[in-house]
């Protein structure tokens, strides 16, 4: 990673508690927001004051900056609605969603500070290079359906829940930024996938109709072992993933399985197999996955 | 200034990776052509990601009397019959196999009980028909084919914004020229197919839908290179967006919530879509509270009119918020919060119960909300043929919302996305066919590169000019306050002067700062696309003399039965662009028997 030479994140810190204040309250009428400008070589924090307006995100404040007083400001974004993870930043230290920010939230009347992802190297501005996150995803072995049955797949949703909750993810990144795996330690990435990518490893490994075998690899060149459970990534999730609860150990535990117990596992992907079945035969493996998930199998 | 310009060579290159480009790549893979995905933003954000309530596909798994004729039928009546035929008919036949193959790709849609794909109902379709995930169905689809295309190893230039098409001599496409955001370095791609899925035109009116990449590009791509474009004034101005806190105005609150039992409001408290029932649907739509209530579990009641297409629900939301029963900030209410549980609707809605309740502090589980039209859809685009998604120009290809016909003069919920899958793979399939057809290897017009280059370049000057937010606010003033949701030949006459002034100024803008992520350079690029086909747009509404769909004029009310036989028709006749009424395709007899049958 590039150095800077202003501090922009927290590092290691524990994150500001949030300032608590229904939304709905007066917003003061001047905002003074700091946003770190510069680019790989270094960079500062520029003070700019505007006039408040009514029901703001912190983007929409970046955005009239941008408008009037920095044409050329560099920012990621693209839905404004919290759907496409392009405006992660940290917001007084804090790695966020600048489009799902509502300025009221924040402490009033004083300065705000935004900052690029610490976790990546700084390309301009607000905008860092996450290309590591992209070649990462390249590679993820892709499901492997088992034969397709002559009247389609069948799915029970309750075999997919867990499956859905981590297709949520939007790339956003944030967990990346804050895993302390990634953020010091550079050598690591070679051999880390990080929190998204055991999201999604979890989803594939879950998958009712996947056939292939990845745990070695998810140990081996994907380097779980490194993940300490911090749980840093899970409380920064926009989506409120339980990104360690319910992706990450999980995924242990069946690394865990594979060099020990093979049985284990094909007995969980044969439960899983993909042909076509009755209601009451869904409805039943739906109650043993159920059985099966609260005791901790 | 300009450096060093990096070169690629493929066989096909597809501009756009949205639910079409995708799908375009996905295809082109498995066909083993050397294939380029380019876009505007990183890879797995393109406004795709934003699609909300779902797929529009006649699986039949909730309604077995669902079939592609009843699809197609509802396609070409939501259209108001200004559809192209043939396209209508391929994407209702072939919807369910490009669903249910993103399943094998790892999709994870909404289940019914005996484990198939749930289907949701949604407005002009006759049977729920809409395959979802909760209200983030847009992201399954983009994060699907992303990770399919992904590991078939597709090659991605992300960030990368292509400003204009190459030709050869004997005029057919053969690369494009543009430069990566990131960097500001330009960039020539040759090919011996491209394919255009750059999505839509919103961001020309003031409150939209569409995110900062809905530029018209695609379109204005296409016309630059000598293609045409079809019915560019049949815009979709969606009746549900919010518009309250301001900053948030225009932002989607998806169909699904009326799809799911939502109704309008007035300030009287009166469920005035009842008041507004056009005569060509009086037939299929509920005329009471009881009968429409009825319809959600029970379909052999007709549907309630809060679910008409779009078209309609829109002006009559506009002509309750101008007779003074609007909401306070000047839209009306959209309920949902007694007519459902909170628990139901949390889980049925989760973006939009997050969207409300963080950017507007409202409970949609508990309070109404305030919804408005807003810009949302091009329904017309590049003219292209119904079977192979080739364009008017040899080499060039188009799908997804950058094409026209499918629609006709307006989109039904839900038939977008399936568009992107159906013609998507269209596109990509004929254009690595016409590859594969393709001996020799395209060479570039070095001086036409050259001057691209040099023309992007040329807004970094110290000629003061002004600044392109500046203009870009002043075009999307233009366009939300003359060629808005109810037009007329004045104000599209005043539009069509201030266009001509604004792409004056447009010429001038100056821009600051290094070519390294320099959104306002971008802007300066950007807003050469959107006036162009702004310009399609009020050229289109002025000769379209009736009200149809996604065109309504104030002066002429009605629609006209002849211009139903015609396609608005724009293209460049050396610099200016022309508009002309063009027949389109008649559909064949046993197609028509389908709406004779339905009367
Ligand atoms: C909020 C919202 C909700 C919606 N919900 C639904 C729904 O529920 N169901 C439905 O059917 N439809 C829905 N739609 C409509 C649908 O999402 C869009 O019409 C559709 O996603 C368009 O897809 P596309 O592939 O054509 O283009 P897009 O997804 O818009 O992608 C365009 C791509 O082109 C790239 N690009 C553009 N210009 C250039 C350039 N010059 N150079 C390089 N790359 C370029 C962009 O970067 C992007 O990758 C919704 C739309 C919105 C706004
Ligand atoms: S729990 Fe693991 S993956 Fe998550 S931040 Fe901590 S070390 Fe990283
Ligand atoms: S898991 Fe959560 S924090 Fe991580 S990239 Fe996905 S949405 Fe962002
Ligand atoms: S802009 Fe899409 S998540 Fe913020």
């Amino acid at each position: 990673m590039m150095p800077i030479d202003t501090e922009p994140g927290t590092g290691g810190q524990p994150l500001p508690a949030e300032h608590k204040e229904p939304p709905s309250s007066r917003v003061p009428a001047e905002i003074v927001m700091k946003l770190w400008r510069g680019d790989a070589g270094g960079g500062e924090f520029v003070e700019y004051r505007l006039p408040a307006e009514e029901g703001e995100v912190v983007l929409d404040v970046v955005h009239r900056i941008q408008a009037h007083d920095a044409p050329d400001l560099a920012v990621r974004w693209n839905c404004k609605a919290g759907k496409c993870g392009s405006c992660s930043a940290e917001i007084n230290g804090r790695p966020r969603l600048m489009c799902m920010t509502r300025m009221s939230t924040l402490p009033p009347g004083e300065p705000i500070t935004i900052s690029p992802m610490r976790g990546f190297p700084i390309m301009r501005d607000l905008v860092t290079d996450v290309s590591y996150n992209f070649e990462v995803a390249k590679q993820i072995p892709a499901l492997r359906p088992g034969p397709k049955p002559p009247e389609g797949y069948r799915m029970a949703q309750i075999d997919i829940d867990r499956g859905q909750e981590f297709r949520k993810c939007i790339e956003c990144f944030l967990c990346q930024n804050v895993c302390h795996v990634i953020r010091d330690h550079e050598e690591h990435k070679a051999h880390y996938a990080g929190p998204r990518f055991f999201v999604r490893l979890a989803e594939l490994e879950m998958h009712p109709l996947d056939t292939l075998d990845r745990r070695a690899y998810i140990r081996e060149r994907m380097g779980i072992g490194l993940c300490n459970i911090t749980k840093c990534c899970t409380e920064v999730c926009p989506e409120d993933i339980h990104i360690t609860d319910n992706a990450i150990i999980p995924l242990k535990e069946r690394v865990v399985d594979a060099a020990f117990d093979p049985i284990a596992w094909l007995g969980r992907k044969i439960r899983r197999r993909p042909s076509p079945m009755s209601a009451s035969e869904v409805a039943a493996l739906g109650a043993a996955a159920r059985s099966e998930a609260s005791g901790g199998g | 200034m300009t450096g060093e310009i990096e070169r690629h060579e493929y066989d096909v290159v597809i501009i756009g990776a949205g639910g079409a480009g995708l799908r375009a790549a996905v295809e082109c893979l498995a066909k083993k052509v050397r294939t380029a995905l380019v876009c505007k933003s990183l890879l797995g954000k393109a406004h795709t990601v934003m699609a909300e309530g779902g797929v529009a596909a006649a699986l039949g798994n909730v309604w077995p009397e669902d079939n592609w004729q009843v699809h197609f039928r509802d396609t070409m009546r939501g259209g108001k019959m200004l559809n192209n035929w043939r396209m209508a008919q391929l994407h209702a036949q072939e919807a369910p196999d490009r669903v249910l193959e993103l399943e094998e790709w790892g999709a994870l849609f909404d289940r019914t009980g005996d484990g198939r794909i749930l289907q949701r109902d949604f407005g002009g379709h006759r049977y729920a028909r809409l395959a979802h995930v909760g209200d983030r169905t847009g992201l399954e689809l983009i994060r699907t084919m992303q990770q399919r295309a992904v590991s078939e190893g597709i090659d991605v230039y992300m960030e990368c914004k292509i400003v204009r098409l190459t030709k050869d001599e004997s005029g057919a496409v053969n690369g494009a020229v543009g430069f990566f955001r990131e960097t500001g370095r330009f960039v020539a791609f040759s090919a011996k197919a491209v394919v255009l899925a750059t999505g839509g035109i919103g961001k020309a009116w003031k409150f939209t839908s569409n995110s900062w990449e809905s530029t018209a590009d695609g379109q204005a791509l296409a016309l630059w290179a000598g293609a045409d474009l079809i019915d560019m004034e049949c815009v979709q101005f969606h009746p549900t967006g919010m518009v309250w806190p301001p900053s948030a105005r225009g932002l989607l609150v998806t169909e699904g919530v009326r799809g799911d039992g939502g109704v309008l409001k007035n300030s009287d408290g009166r469920r005035f879509m009842f008041d507004y029932i056009s005569p060509y649907f009086a037939k299929e739509t509920a005329d009471t509270i009881e009968e429409g209530d009825r319809w959600y579990d029970d379909k052999s009641f007709r549907r309630p009119p809060e679910l008409l297409p779009r078209d309609e629900v829109a002006r009559a939301i506009n002509s309750e918020v101008k007779a003074g029963r609007g909401s306070p900030h000047g839209g009306v209410f959209l309920d949902i919060a007694s007519r459902r549980s909170p628990e139901e609707i949390k889980r049925r809605l989760p973006s939009m119960y997050h969207q409300f309740k963080q950017l507007a502090d409202v409970d949609i589980s508990t309070d109404p909300m305030e919804v408005g039209p807003t810009c949302h859809y091009a329904n017309g685009g590049v003219r292209v043929d119904a079977d192979t998604a080739r364009t008017t120009v040899a080499g060039l290809y188009a799908a997804g919302e950058v094409a026209g016909g499918l629609h006709g003069a307006n989109r039904l919920g839900g038939n977008s996305l399936s568009d992107l899958l159906v013609f998507g793979r269209r596109a990509g399939l004929a254009a690595a066919e016409h590859a594969l057809g393709t001996t020799g290897r395209p060479s570039l017009d070095e001086a036409a590169v050259a001057e691209v280059v040099s023309h992007a370049a040329s807004f970094f000057n110290d000629d003061g000019g002004e600044s392109p937010y500046v203009v870009h606010a002043d075009l999307q003033e233009t366009m939300q306050n003359l060629v808005g949701i109810v037009r007329t030949e004045s104000e599209l006459v005043e539009a069509g002067q201030r266009l001509g002034e604004l792409t004056e100024r447009a010429k001038k803008v100056s821009v600051s700062g290094a070519r390294v992520f320099n959104p306002g350079w971008h802007l300066a690029l950007d807003l050469e696309s959107m006036l162009s086909c702004a310009k399609c747009t009020m050229l289109g509404a002025l000769e379209r003399r009736e009200s149809r769909g996604g065109q309504t004029r104030e002066d002429f009310p009605k629609a006209d039965p002849e211009l139903e036989k015609v396609n608005m028709v724009t293209r460049l006749s050396g610099d200016e662009v022309t508009v002309t009424p063009e027949a389109k395709p008649v559909m064949p007899d046993e197609l028509a028997k389908l709406f004779e049958e339905a009367k």
